[in-house]
């Protein structure tokens, strides 16, 4: 369990670095204000930072109501996705202190989903918390039959990064857990396995539960030898959004890795196991076949809380370790499009 | 995978059989709504993803008019006149030039939820210049049933979501509890328990969702 606790509670603690830039437009000031510096919890949302960074540019904002958004390079940022996710995802190439820039005024409402402040924030963990009770227990009861003050407080846990709160608090959810195949002499702490419905299909492979995944697949159509060539996004359309459930496969002597999770997405992107695994009289490599190497994709890069995964991690490590607080592991994925 | 002829008895539905109850769907309405405009099965390939095509049903550009006297009740019951009284216009822009500023254009989209294993349904509205309407606009449009209950559960029952393969903000109606009040319909509609041919769920489905953003579904179609 204490190797556990360790992973998890640097999740908890890991931040960005912003730097802050008002908008130009916005500047009604002279001198224009110099930049906020702020740390950015990975597992926080953007408009959460409001009443930190807002004290900095109060003064040079022009008359009118305020509606907060953040873009990076011109790319307007969703605010619904958590910090260190939109990190991951936007720069390839870590950049420190991370360069965004701020806007009060301007709304792009044709692009992002309107934000009204803490409340939106909050009923959007909410309802994430309760598909991914859906998807691991079948039902989303627990989530709605926490009190009014658990739910609250919950929330609360996860805005203040106070895991010791989180960590008392989210057992009253009754998520079933994956059991840790990484570690599994570790004591079972887990309330009560997952109910996806232990199904055995015909390779002899059991499906013992379905982990809520969210993958964020990146394709860059020009190869690249390191991260920093990758170009930068203009738009969310060059990000394809999956949010899929896995299902989690246990197999008698084999362990089910991250590669394996990803290739039940992403069938396409991983077609060499045939050198990677031992098994016979599988099907998977027939792709592979009709397929020239020039034009087939590539996975360049998977990310999970800033960390560049290998992709023979057991994925019950990975999930247990390091899923966000609403249950879901958020999933960056950079590859090589395919030619056609 | 085939899956016409299946049976649905958890209220749950999956990605094939979403399919074909889409199709199934597609025609009765086509052939018992014969005002309304059809809902085409639209079929995007990712350029990523490639051969994973995202699928979805999709019935555009229905034209509400917004009264200002008069319930909502009664408006959305007007929906198939108003729709051929756009039709007419076509012919006589300049006629019912004061008609069209009113016009609401509403698109709905019905797409499979991985995570619920059941169908939900997206909608946006806008107006004839095409700038969206906002949920207090749209609120005029829907039933005084659904707008009380929005009053009710304004973050649980209908938000805006980023609509899951457009990438672009949509209203969401949520999907949780779904599977249950399918479940209570099959059970109500049929004498073998609760099941239920796969080509009639979305049917069963709509008939009540439909309800919600004022969109009837034809008796004859649940048939």
């Amino acid at each position: 369990m204490a190797a556990n606790e360790e992973a998890v509670k640097y999740v908890w603690e890991g931040a960005i670095p912003l730097q802050i830039h008002l908008h130009k437009s916005e500047v009604a000031s002279h001198p224009p204000p110099p930049p906020a510096l702020v740390l950015a919890p990975r597992i926080g949302y953007l408009p959460l930072l409001d009443h930190l960074i807002k004290p900095y540019f109060k003064d040079s904002l022009p008359p009118g109501e305020d509606s907060i958004w953040f873009d990076y390079k011109g790319l307007p940022l969703k605010w619904y996705i958590p910090t260190g996710v939109l990190f991951d995802l936007l720069c390839a190439e870590p950049e420190r202190p991370w360069n965004l820039t701020i806007h009060f005024r301007g709304y792009p409402s044709n692009v992002l989903i309107p934000c009204e402040g803490e409340d939106s924030v909050k009923w959007n963990f909410v309802n994430s918390l309760k598909e991914a009770a859906y998807i691991i227990n079948g039902n989303c009861k627990n989530v709605m039959n926490m009190s009014q003050s658990d739910q609250e407080d919950l929330w609360t846990s996860v805005m203040n990064g106070d895991l010791d709160a989180y960590t008392r608090l989210s057992p009253k959810i009754k998520m079933g857990n994956i059991e840790d195949e990484f570690s599994r002499k570790a004591s079972v702490s887990s309330p009560q396995s997952r109910q996806g419905g232990t199904e055995i299909d015909v390779a002899g492979q059991v499906k013992t539960a379905r982990v809520p995944v969210r993958l964020y697949v990146r394709s860059v159509s020009k190869d690249f030898e390191n991260l920093e060539d990758v170009p930068e996004m203009d738009t969310w359309d060059e990000i394809s959004y999956l949010n899929r459930p896995v299902d989690f496969l246990r197999e008698e002597g084999k362990c089910f890795t991250l590669r394996d999770a990803i290739e039940s997405l992403l069938p396409e992107y991983i077609r060499d196991r045939a050198q990677t695994s031992g098994e016979e009289g599988e099907e998977r490599t027939t792709d592979a076949s009709d397929v020239s190497q020039e034009t087939r994709g590539e996975i360049k890069m998977v990310r999970i809380q800033g960390i560049e995964m290998k992709l023979e991690i057991p994925f019950s490590w990975v999930v247990n370790n390091l899923m966000n607080p609403e249950f879901y592991l958020h999933v960056s994925v950079l590859v090589k499009e395919p030619q056609r | 995978m085939d899956s016409a002829g299946e049976v649905v008895n958890d209220g749950k539905i999956t990605l094939e059989g979403f399919s074909v109850a889409a199709r199934a769907f597609a025609d009765k309405w086509k052939r018992h709504n014969l005002s309304f405009p059809s809902w085409s099965w639209v079929s995007l390939i990712n350029r990523t993803l490639l051969k994973k095509e995202e699928c979805y049903l999709s019935l555009e550009k229905i034209i509400i008019l917004s009264s200002l006297e008069g319930s909502a009740e009664e408006e959305s019951l007007d929906v198939t006149a108003d729709w051929w009284e756009k039709e007419e216009s076509i012919d006589h822009t300049v006629l019912v030039q004061n008609v069209e500023d009113e016009a609401h254009y509403y698109d709905y989209h019905i797409v499979y939820s991985a995570s619920y294993m059941v169908p939900m349904l997206y909608f946006r509205g806008y107006s004839s210049d095409g700038k969206p309407l906002s949920l207090d606009v749209i609120k005029r449009d829907l039933p005084s049933s659904s707008v009380s209950l929005l009053l009710e559960s304004k973050w649980t029952f209908i938000t805006q979501e980023e609509h899951p393969y457009l990438n672009r903000p949509w209203f969401k109606l949520h999907p949780c509890g779904t599977e249950e009040w399918i479940k209570l319909l099959s059970e109500s509609s049929s004498s073998d328990g609760c099941q239920m041919p796969v080509e009639l769920y979305l049917v069963s489905w709509f008939s009540v969702v439909g309800q919600v953003v004022g969109l009837r579904t034809p008796l004859e179609m649940l048939i």
